[in-house]
């Protein structure tokens, strides 16, 4: 696959997407999103991460013009999404959750028309490396409908790029998509990227975020919980743990313990000592040591660290 | 104004059409034929004149708005349908573009295959009965004019429309008993007078009578009237578009 062709521009900290005080209530009278402050800078992956019905979708449909705000504004690119729509949305490419294709239409047809729709001039060039870029310039005069759901997929993102948006919005990219595919997807976003695209992506797989993003963002029942360099994020919330299993269950912690982090597991089969390992002095050590004077023998011991999922379940379960 | 849209959308649904010639164009040709065969050159030739006219010529003009209103109706409706019904539409609410873009779109595009349809019946007839034109220019602007406005009706039922049935109550319901009863197949004044009054309320009646008019010099009402009526039904179907665009009825949460 050659690169993307857009003018490169590195992430900075200039915003992009600038969200502020947008609320969104339904008729039924259910608010989806309540007062979200959001700025998404400049050539970065911004990942939104939140459980299901947690006002993901709503935000970006917000966005890009679907779904009609009740409060707030937004700004794409300098533009405010209402009043300079125009100039907003062909900032901007969508690729939605669903499988949303024009059936019977070819890949070649579809592309040009969504260059059209969003006020490009026809580039037959430009579309076509849109399509080489996604491996999919061979299937170019394929009926859509005869494409694997993988390369609807790219369809959909062909779709999205083929008016040179600066701004996109992946719903989800790789639901229902297989391993190898997942993996390829993440290689082209990546691409995007450094092609100078700002790419905001939600989705489920929180390997895919802590894989891409550069940011990340927890929304929680319509509320924003976190938005955090995702480095940080892990730095700040991550945590170690020693696992030690033991020669000798235990039926209960030994008193001599009672000033460590501990916990009992498997029965009294594992010990779990959590420390914070940005610590100078994790403690370890002197534990071990501890163990050793009070007779606890272990048969084998191992370290984890947290995941961005377990920083997310974490999140998401304080606040349920 | 975003031409590069409107070009787009256009030729999208004008693809579309040739995709499907035979269901587009090619049946409604065929069906309107018959209505020549069988009415026009079979029972025709056992009828009197109708206003100076012989049957099976007086008819043509008839069946041609028969043919474009169902044909309008049927193209504007299922080509903003089917992106709603496939989940596409997304694309066009986030794309840059006017409310009045996308129905120059839309409808400029059901309105073209009406019209095209239109004629096609008007050579086809040729072959079966004999008729002349007395007023082309203005049987050129009743085509138009009803192909646009019943495309914009098409269009507000392809919006309105929550499933396939939906789509097709209108036109079979509403517009094809409007068309029969519209004086597709006779003059109004052939009606007992209290049915003349009533037929009045029929806005199809001004379109065929007008579109008669321009044939033969023979209209039910006045020709006038029948461009007013004709305007104001498509003024009224603009505003309606309108006013669903601006708030997003059935389109936006």
């Amino acid at each position: 696959m050659s690169g993307f062709h857009s003018p490169a521009r590195p992430a900075g900290s200039s915003a992009v997407v600038t969200v502020a005080g947008l609320r969104k209530t339904y008729a039924n009278g259910l608010t989806a999103l309540h007062d979200i402050e959001l700025t998404i800078r400049r050539g970065e992956i911004f990942a939104l991460l939140g459980p299901n019905g947690a006002g993901k979708t709503t935000l970006i449909n917000i966005i890009c013009g679907i779904v009609t705000a009740s409060a707030g504004s937004v700004l794409a690119d300098g533009h405010d999404i209402v009043r300079d729509y125009r100039a907003a949305r062909g900032k901007i490419g969508l690729v939605p959750q669903e499988l949303h294709t024009d059936t019977f239409e070819s890949v070649w047809s579809t592309v040009s028309f969504s260059r059209g729709l969003f006020g490009r001039a026809p580039d037959p060039a430009c579309c076509e490396r849109v399509l080489r870029d996604l491996s999919l310039w061979d299937r170019r005069d394929a009926k859509i409908m005869t494409l694997s759901g993988g390369m609807k997929r790219r369809v959909l993102i062909a779709k999205a790029l083929a008016h040179e948006p600066t701004i996109l919005f992946l719903d989800e990219p790789t639901a229902g998509v297989d391993v190898e595919l997942r993996r390829d997807m993440w290689q082209l976003v990546r691409r995007l990227r450094d092609s100078g695209v700002t790419i905001i992506l939600t989705t489920h797989y929180i390997e895919e975020a802590e894989e891409m993003a550069d940011r990340i963002g927890v929304i929680h029942k319509g509320t924003l919980i976190v938005v955090e360099d995702k480095k940080l994020l892990m730095h700040k919330l991550g945590k170690r743990q020693l696992i030690l299993h033991l020669q000798r269950p235990l039926a209960e912690l030994p008193a001599g313990l009672s000033g460590y982090p501990l916990e009992l597991a498997d029965g009294g089969e594992t010990l779990v000592l959590t420390f914070d390992a940005h610590r100078g002095e994790t403690g370890v050590a002197a534990f071990l040591k501890r163990l050793g004077e009070l007779g606890i023998d272990f048969r084998d011991l191992h370290s984890s660290e947290s995941s961005l999922e377990d920083i997310f379940v974490g999140l998401v379960s304080e606040r349920a | 104004m975003n031409v590069f849209a409107i070009r787009a959308i256009y030729r999208f649904e004008m693809a579309r059409t040739f995709r499907t010639l035979m269901q587009s164009i090619a049946a409604p040709v065929l069906s309107t034929a018959l209505y020549f065969v069988v009415f026009g050159a079979a029972i025709g030739a056992r009828m009197g004149t109708v206003d100076g006219v012989g049957y099976g010529s007086f008819i043509v003009p008839g069946l041609i708005m028969l043919s474009i209103l169902t044909e309008s109706v049927s193209n504007a409706s299922f080509g903003i349908y089917l992106p709603k019904w496939s989940g596409t539409i997304f694309e066009l609410l986030s794309a840059p573009v006017s409310y009045v873009e996308v129905l120059i779109g839309y409808v400029g595009a059901a309105a073209t295959k009406s019209v095209m349809l239109g004629v096609l019946i008007l050579v086809t007839a040729r072959v079966f009965v004999p008729y002349g034109i007395l007023h082309p220019a203005w049987m050129v602007a009743f085509l138009v004019l009803t192909a646009v406005t019943f495309s914009l009706l098409g269009f507000i039922i392809g919006l309105w429309a929550g499933s396939f049935e939906q789509l097709q109550v209108v036109p079979l319901m509403i517009l094809t008993p409007l068309t029969f009863l519209g004086g597709a197949f006779y003059s109004i004044s052939m009606l007992p007078p209290v049915w003349q009054k009533i037929t009045l309320f029929n806005p199809v009646v001004y379109l065929i009578s007008g579109f008669r008019w321009s044939f033969y010099g023979k209209s039910d009402v006045n020709v006038v009237a029948s461009a007013a009526a004709t305007l104001c039904f498509m003024a009224l179907c603009v505003a309606a578009v309108a006013w669903i665009f601006r708030t997003g009825y059935k389109l936006k949460n």
